[in-house]
């Protein structure tokens, strides 16, 4: 299948006292027609990624080519056939929504009606309204409907979902399959793993500017060697002893141990073998249970096996260096 | 079909489009049309007033330089409330008609008038100046009155409000295109609109020629309001050809919406942006001879005070109005101005600054 993006040895470091390497040498390559998503942490460098790609900002080093052709070549023609919404942009306060998509889609040779546009991201009731006086989940949907105005064959979309209520989000979900029906290539940011499980074909985890997976959710999720998560604490102390691997890991089913301080993790094969012995080995210690989950696994605990960190830890620790 | 061709047509033109877009901003932003359309009116007003209003204590009165001079100024000199001066002619006479002097005269002993007063009739100091000067000659004079002729500045082009409209046209082509045009640029490139838009296929000759466009025409329809306002209320008119003066306001309107372009290629904070218009600015609100000529300087800083993009704008715009000055006349000036706004404009575009 031809590649929509293909990229090598990305390279980018910001200068500065110290220079701030956001990406270290990532190689990509996305079909056309998938939707893919680039994963990871504040600050892992997905905004630095995706505006290399999108011809924003030059990369230290590095090759980009987009639907075969390269930023060097054919800048007009890339732009022709690319439709991007950035991490943040504040449109002109007092245009309107439709006024907005028409001088967008003046801009391009080919496209779609300003209409079609403002029906695709559900906004027709915001027609006439200005852009001050919509909300963010509306601002974050005018934004992809500039995207899709050019009717182009790759979108990138930077982090559309963020700080939009569950309501809005799905909303926003359904656009991007849409997109992805009508065989548009789509690359996505995100820090939410129940996104990227939902809507990705496949997923690159980024953090400190290296992939460190890719792969579709459920071969990422699947090399965790369990599809299921237990967890549980003792209470009201937790004795040493159970925080230790060996106490767990001789369990059936158990693939994998985490502590994380307060609450065991294992990874499980098959829950309903593993939770009886579990629960008879505390008992056989006289332990008290404090709380018992099981759940499925998921990206955040494939992020979290992969860095040693959860994702929301990750700007809490570099703050503390 | 008909309509559907229309649409599409309408597409294909970012130009007119983006112009368009800065005129609905525009006129849906009531501030700005109050601090470009109002406040250069009320400036007007008030400079017009302030001008007319000063205190009667220390009225002056020049003397030209020549025969029976200090002897006049020795008799002027009982009256302590008048403040006399001899200089040459010419001084004597811009100090008069920019509103430094209340009266001037001119003395020849030998002629049938004696004296000759010249003084503005729309400024009640000016007048009260004439009749306390010629009752301290005449009663010097006594019991021969001498012979005297009044020269009232009352036409359109000598009083201080015609030397100041002038002025103020320029303020106005300077605040309109470093502001409107800066302002704008750098709220976008705050937003991440400029930066939303490179990745678009639209041209950055289309956007930075749109910018300026729509400047050009806010301001150039700002200084016309004012033209006309002064003419109005004032009886402001210009000697020249109003084609030549629709000349100059437009090239310095070029020219200021290219120096606001220059000064927001690279701010990235309305801060920044403000502490550079100000240093910009400031020299030519103090050296372009806005209020008063830039002959009062000292010599050698003359020369470059007339570099100043501002000082040939309105030494071009008085030359027309007051002097009646047909353009080639001020080819020199013009010629200054184009240069500012060709090598700002083009500048800019080298070191702009997309994101
Ligand atoms: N213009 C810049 N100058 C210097 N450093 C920068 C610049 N832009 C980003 N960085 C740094 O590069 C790193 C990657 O930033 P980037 O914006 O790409 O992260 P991100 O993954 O998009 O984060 P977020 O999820 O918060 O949007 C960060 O450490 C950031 O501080
Ligand atoms: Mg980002």
């Amino acid at each position: 299948m031809p590649l929509a993006v293909c990229c090598s040895e990305l390279r980018k470091t910001y200068p500065g006292k110290p220079p701030v390497e956001a990406v270290r040498g990532i190689d990509l390559e996305v079909s056309e027609g998938e939707c893919f998503g680039v994963l990871g942490p504040n600050g892992a460098g997905k905004t630095t990624l995706i505006e290399i790609l999108e011809g924003l900002m030059p990369a230290t080093s590095g090759d980009v080519s987009l639907l075969g052709m390269r930023w060097t070549d054919q800048p007009d023609a890339i732009r022709e056939q690319i439709g991007i919404s950035l991490q943040e942009t504040r449109f002109s306060d007092k245009l309107n929504v439709w006024e907005t998509l028409s001088l967008f889609r003046s801009f391009y040779r080919r496209g779609i009606e300003p209409e079609e546009a403002i029906a695709r991201v559900s906004l027709q009731e915001k027609t006439d309204a200005w852009v001050k006086d919509l909300s963010g989940g509306q601002r974050q949907r005018l934004a992809v409907a500039t995207a899709l105005i050019g009717d182009p064959a790759l979108l990138f979309l930077d982090e559309p979902t963020t700080g939009l209520d569950p309501h809005s989000r799905r909303e926003l979900w359904d656009i991007i399959r849409g997109c992805r029906q009508q065989g548009r290539t789509t690359v996505l940011t995100t820090h939410y793993m129940e996104e990227a499980e939902r809507l990705c074909d496949r997923v690159a985890i980024v953090d400190r500017g290296r992939i460190i997976a890719l792969g579709s959710p459920r071969e990422l999720i699947a090399r965790l060697g369990g599809d299921h998560v237990v967890e549980f604490s003792l209470g009201p102390d937790l004795p040493l002893p159970a925080c230790s691997p060996e106490k767990w890991q001789d369990l059936p089913a158990v693939t994998g141990f985490r502590y994380d301080g307060q609450v065991v993790h294992l990874s499980v094969t098959e829950p309903h073998v593993v939770l009886p012995a579990l629960l008879a080995r505390i008992e056989r210690h006289a332990w008290r249970l404090a709380s018992l989950t099981t759940r499925h696994a998921s990206l955040d605990d494939v992020f979290v096996v992969l860095t040693g960190h959860a994702m929301d830890e990750t700007e809490a620790e570099e703050r503390a260096v | 079909m008909n309509q559907a061709t229309a649409v599409r047509k309408r597409h294909h033109r970012p130009f007119v489009n983006l112009v368009l877009a800065r005129f609905r901003e525009f006129s849906r932003e009531p501030a700005a049309i109050f601090w470009v359309y109002v406040f250069p009116l009320i400036l007007v007003v008030a400079l017009g007033a302030a001008f007319r209003d000063r205190p009667v204590s220390g009225l002056t009165v020049v003397l030209a330089d020549g025969p029976g001079a200090d002897a006049t100024r020795r008799a002027l000199e009982s009256e302590p409330r008048l403040e006399t001066r001899i200089v040459d002619a010419d001084r004597a006479y811009d100090r008069l008609r920019t509103g430094q002097a209340d009266l001037m005269i001119v003395v020849d002993p030998s002629a049938a008038p004696r004296y000759e007063y010249l003084f503005d009739p729309t400024q009640a100091a000016s007048l009260l100046t004439r009749e306390m000067a010629n009752s301290v000659l005449q009663r010097a004079a006594r019991p021969d009155p001498h012979a005297i002729r009044d020269r009232p500045l009352d036409e359109p082009g000598t009083r201080y409000i015609d030397f100041l409209v002038p002025g103020l046209l320029g303020l106005g082509l300077l605040g309109g295109g470093l502001w409107g045009v800066g302002y704008a640029i750098v709220d976008m490139r705050i937003r991440k609109l400029l930066k939303r838009y490179l990745a678009t296929p639209m041209r950055r000759g289309h956007f930075l020629g749109a910018i300026m466009a729509s400047r050009l025409l806010f301001t150039i329809s700002e200084v016309v309001l004012l033209l006309i306002f002064s003419r109005l209320f004032f009886g402001v008119t210009s000697r020249g050809s109003y084609l030549a003066v629709a000349v100059l306001i437009l090239l310095g309107a070029f020219q200021f919406s290219g120096i606001g372009l220059l000064v927001a290629s690279r701010a990235r904070t309305i801060e920044t942006l403000s502490g550079l218009m100000n240093a910009v600015m400031l020299p030519m609100w103090i050296g372009s001879g806005l209020f008063f000529p830039i002959e009062r300087f000292p010599g050698i800083v003359q020369p470059l005070l007339r570099l100043l993009p501002l000082t040939p704008l309105i030494a071009g715009l008085r030359g027309v109005m007051l002097e009646g000055a047909g353009l080639w006349a001020v080819v020199p000036q013009m010629g200054l101005i184009l240069l500012w706004g060709v090598a700002t404009f083009a500048l800019a575009l080298r070191i702009f600054r997309w994101t």
